[in-house]
C-alpha cells in the first residue's frame, strides 16, 4: 500500500503551524506529484472529506448538534448545509442517544449517516446505542443488515478545556467488537481516513484530536482525492504508517501523540539518538505486522497515549507486541501516558499529558548499558 | 405557528379520549367508537374474522413456546399471553412496505407480519441472537434493550422520508420502556423531522414486577405525546376492533404526511414476566382474575358468533391452522439446532480482521483435536 500520510516533524506540538513533509503521491497519482501543494489545517482536511464523500455519493448524511447553519463548534462541517441543503446537513435536537440511535435506523434503510458529537466526554448519552447495536447489528443479522456510518468525536485534550471536554475516550470503543475505530493524526489523514470511514460497510468511531484541529500541512489534496479514487478498498483501516524511520528505538502513538512522539524524535536525534515513529491511527482494526515488525528491527519500543494507562490501548499494544516480538527485545516494552486520574483542569493539564521530556526519559530507560 | 398563544384546539386534537377506545365490549356487544375528535367505525367483518384468525394463532403460539421452554427446548420465553389482540393489530395495520420494530415480547407480532416462525425462535432457542432477515418482511430485530428500537425506526422513517418511500414504520413498546430516556428521544426527533411513525405502547401494567404507578403518575402514557407535540390516543388493548380502528388511524395519517403519533394500549400480562420470573411475588391472583373475563379471543369469538361470523366449520378450520403453526413450532424446535462456531467470527465485520482470522484458525484447531481424540 502506498502511504500517504504526510509526516508533520514540528519541534514542539504546541506550535500550530508546524513544518510538514509532503504527502507522497501514490502510484496512481504520480503524475500530480509535482503538482498543487496547499496549505491546510486538519479541519479544513475533514471538512473536505466529508464534501466530496457527499458530492460522490447522495445517501451520505451528515447531521448532529449544530453542524448546520453554524457549521458545528469546531466549524467541521462548515458550509455543507449551504452546499448541499437541510436535507443533507442538519441540526438535531440535543440527544446523543438520539442522534446516534437514529443514524442506526437510517443507516438500516439505505443511507451513509455521518454524525457528530460535540465532545468526547458528551458522547457518553450515546453509549449504549453503540455498544448494543451499532456494534452489534451486523453480527446480530448474520451480516444481513449493515451499518455503514460514520461517529465522529473531537476528543482528548491539550486545548485548555474545562472538565468534560477533554477526555481520552478511545478504549470505550476499542473494547467494543464490531466497531471499527480511527484516529488520524494528520490533515492528510484526516482526509483519507475520513473518505474511508464513510466508504467502509461497517460503523466507524472517528476520533478526531481535537488540539490539531488548527494545526496546517502542506497538502497535494488533488493527490488525496486520485489516491482515494483510485482504490477499490479502504486502504487506511488496519493500516498503520511509520511517521518517521529511526534504528534505535520505536516510539508508538496514535492521534493528539503522534505530534508528541515526532517532536521526541527530533529532540532526540539532536542527541544523537535515531527514533523511529509509528503512527498507529487504526485502532481497530489493530496492524501488528507494521508495529511488530518496526520494533523487531529496533528492539525496544514506548508507547505514547494520553488516555490513562491502565487498561488502555497503549497497554494493550505493550501486550501484544512483548508476545510476539518477546525474543527480539532488548529491553521490556514502556509506556508514557496519561495518569490513571480524571482529565485535569486546564492550568493542571500540562502536567497530566505524556510530554518531549517524559517520553525521553522513558527511552533513556530502556537498558541501553546492557548492549 | 404563534409560539406565545398556542391555539386552544392543539390540546384537544393531542391529547387522547378520555375513556380508551372501544369498539367491542367485554360481553362481546358493539360499543360506540365516538370520541370527543375521532368516530371509529368498526373495522369490515372479514378483517375482523381474519384478525380472529390471527388471535387464535397467536395464542397457540404463546403456549407452544412457553411449554417448548417448559421442555427445555428453548432458553426462555416472554409470552405475550393476554395480549395478542395488541401483537395482532399492531401486524395487520401496516401495508407491505412498512417496517415493524418489535421488543421481544411481540414474537406473535413478528409471526403475524410473515416471518418464519422457527426463524423468530432463533433468539429464545439460543442459536444466534437474531434468525431472520429484517428485510425480507421489513420487520427489525427483537430488541431487548427497551426503547432502544424506537430510535431506529425514527431513522427509518428518517431515510424513508429523505428517499421519497411511502413507508409508515410502527414501534413497539411497554410500559416500563416508557421511562427510558430513548423513549423521549425518539419521540421527540420523530416529531421534530415531522416523520411517518407510529409508537404504539402496549401498557401491561408491569415492567417485570413494577407496577405503572411506579413508572409515571402522568394521566396516562399517551398524554405524554402533547409534550412532544404529537397527538396521543388510548385504546383497550384487548379489543382488537378498537385496535385495528385506531391504528389503521394513525398509521393512514402518517402515510398521509400528517407526522408520528402515540398510541397506548390498555392491556395486561396474563403471565410472568418470563419463565424465570415469578409474578406471584408482587400480584394478586384476584388482580390476576379480574382480567380474565377480559380476555381479547373471548370477547371476539363472542362478537363475531352472536353476528353469526364464525361457524362451527369456521372455528375448526381457525384451530386447525393454529395448530399447523405450533406443529412447525415443536418441529423445529425439537429438531437438533446445528450451530457452526466460524459463524462466531464471519458477521462482526464486514471483513474478519486479522485478529479475527487468527482466534477462529485457534478455535477450529482447538475443535479439530477435540474431534481427533472423541
Amino acid at each position: 500500500m502506498t502511504t500517504l500520510s504526510a509526516s508533520p516533524t514540528a519541534a514542539d506540538p504546541s506550535v500550530q503551524t508546524p513544518p510538514v513533509t509532503a504527502a507522497q503521491a501514490p502510484a496512481a497519482a504520480a503524475g500530480a506529484a509535482a503538482a498543487q501543494q496547499q496549505s491546510l489545517t486538519f479541519a479544513k482536511a475533514l471538512t473536505l472529506a466529508m464534501a466530496d464523500s457527499m458530492a460522490a455519493d447522495d445517501t451520505v448524511v451528515i447531521f448532529g448538534e449544530d453542524v448546520g447553519v453554524l457549521g458545528g463548534v469546531f466549524r467541521i462541517t462548515d458550509g455543507l448545509t449551504k452546499r448541499f441543503g437541510r436535507e443533507r446537513c442538519f441540526d438535531t435536537p440535543l440527544a446523543e442517544s438520539g442522534i446516534v440511535g437514529m443514524a442506526v435506523g437510517m443507516a438500516m434503510n439505505g443511507m451513509k449517516p455521518v454524525v457528530e458529537m460535540q465532545f468526547d466526554a458528551f458522547a457518553y448519552p450515546a453509549f449504549e446505542q453503540v455498544v448494543s447495536h451499532v456494534a452489534k447489528m451486523a453480527n446480530r443479522t448474520k451480516g444481513k443488515v449493515r451499518l455503514p456510518m460514520v461517529i465522529r468525536i473531537p476528543y482528548a485534550g491539550g486545548i485548555g478545556g474545562v472538565e468534560h471536554h477533554c477526555d481520552s475516550s478511545e478504549a470505550y470503543y476499542v473494547h467494543t467488537p464490531g466497531l471499527t475505530v480511527l484516529a488520524p493524526s494528520t490533515a492528510a489523514d484526516a482526509y483519507l481516513m475520513l473518505r474511508d470511514a464513510i466508504s467502509s460497510p461497517d460503523p466507524v468511531v472517528f476520533l478526531e484530536p481535537k488540539k490539531l484541529y488548527f494545526a496546517r500541512e502542506n497538502v497535494d489534496i488533488d493527490a488525496l482525492r486520485a489516491a482515494f479514487e483510485s482504490t477499490a478498498a479502504a486502504t487506511s483501516i488496519g493500516r498503520a504508517v511509520i511517521a518517521r524511520e529511526g534504528t534505535d528505538a520505536t516510539l508508538i502513538a496514535y492521534g493528539p501523540s503522534v505530534p508528541t512522539a515526532l517532536a521526541a524524535a527530533d529532540a532526540a536525534a539532536a542527541e544523537g539518538r535515531s527514533l523511529q515513529v509509528i503512527d498507529v491511527r487504526s485502532l481497530v482494526p489493530f496492524d501488528d505486522e507494521t508495529v511488530c515488525s518496526a520494533v523487531r528491527r529496533t528492539g525496544r519500543a514506548v508507547v505514547i497515549a494520553e488516555a490513562p494507562g491502565f487498561a488502555s490501548v497503549a497497554a494493550e499494544i505493550v501486550a501484544r507486541v512483548q508476545e510476539r516480538c518477546f525474543h527480539s527485545l532488548a529491553a521490556p516494552l514502556r509506556r508514557v501516558t496519561g495518569f490513571d486520574i480524571p482529565y485535569p483542569a486546564p492550568k493542571l493539564e500540562q502536567h497530566y499529558l505524556p510530554g518531549v521530556d517524559r517520553i525521553l526519559d522513558v527511552v533513556d530507560e530502556l537498558q541501553w548499558e546492557d548492549q | 405557528m404563534n409560539q406565545l398563544s398556542i391555539p386552544v384546539l392543539t390540546d384537544e386534537l393531542m391529547l387522547p379520549s378520555l375513556q380508551p377506545v372501544r369498539l367491542i365490549d367485554e360481553t362481546g356487544t358493539a360499543a360506540a367508537g365516538r370520541t370527543s375528535k375521532e368516530n371509529y367505525p368498526l373495522p369490515e367483518e372479514q378483517t375482523l374474522l381474519r384478525g380472529y384468525a390471527q388471535l387464535v394463532t397467536g395464542r397457540r403460539v404463546n403456549d407452544q413456546a412457553s411449554a417448548l421452554v417448559r421442555q427445555g427446548r428453548m432458553a426462555v420465553y416472554p409470552s405475550s399471553h393476554g395480549q395478542e389482540a395488541c401483537q395482532v393489530a399492531a401486524a395487520m395495520c401496516l401495508a407491505d412496505g412498512d417496517w415493524l420494530f418489535p421488543t421481544y415480547r411481540d414474537t406473535v407480532a413478528v409471526m403475524a407480519r410473515g416471518v418464519d416462525p422457527v426463524q423468530v425462535m432463533e433468539l429464545l432457542r439460543g442459536s444466534w441472537h437474531s434468525g431472520y432477515d429484517p428485510y425480507e418482511h421489513n420487520v427489525a430485530t427483537q430488541s431487548t434493550p427497551l426503547a432502544t428500537q424506537l430510535l431506529h425506526a425514527v431513522g427509518v422513517a428518517h431515510a424513508a422520508k429523505l428517499r421519497g418511500q411511502d413507508t409508515v414504520v410502527l414501534a413497539l413498546c411497554g410500559d416500563g420502556a416508557s421511562s427510558e430516556g430513548d423513549f423521549h428521544e425518539a419521540l421527540n426527533f420523530a416529531a421534530v423531522f415531522h416523520l411517518p411513525v407510529v409508537f404504539f405502547v402496549q401498557n401491561n401494567e408491569y415492567a417485570i414486577s413494577v407496577p405503572l404507578s411506579q413508572q409515571s403518575v402522568a394521566p396516562s402514557l399517551a398524554h405524554k405525546a402533547i409534550g412532544y407535540g404529537m397527538p396521543g390516543e388510548r385504546v383497550d388493548g384487548n379489543d382488537l376492533a378498537a385496535l385495528l380502528a385506531v391504528l389503521g388511524n394513525v398509521v393512514q395519517r402518517a402515510r398521509g404526511g400528517g407526522g408520528p403519533s402515540l398510541v397506548e394500549a390498555h392491556t395486561y400480562r396474563m403471565q410472568s414476566h418470563t419463565n424465570a420470573d415469578d409474578a406471584s411475588r408482587y400480584r394478586t391472583e384476584d388482580e390476576v382474575r379480574a382480567w380474565e373475563p377480559r380476555d381479547p379471543l373471548l370477547r371476539l369469538r363472542s362478537y363475531l358468533l352472536a353476528a353469526n361470523l364464525l361457524t362451527d366449520a369456521e372455528e375448526g378450520r381457525i384451530a386447525a391452522d393454529a395448530e399447523a403453526v405450533a406443529t412447525v413450532l415443536r418441529d423445529g424446535l425439537n429438531a437438533e439446532v446445528t450451530v457452526d462456531p466460524q459463524d462466531l467470527f464471519r458477521f462482526v465485520y464486514s471483513t474478519p480482521t486479522p485478529q479475527l482470522i487468527e482466534q477462529a484458525q485457534l478455535l477450529a484447531e482447538e475443535l479439530s483435536r477435540e474431534g481427533a481424540t472423541s
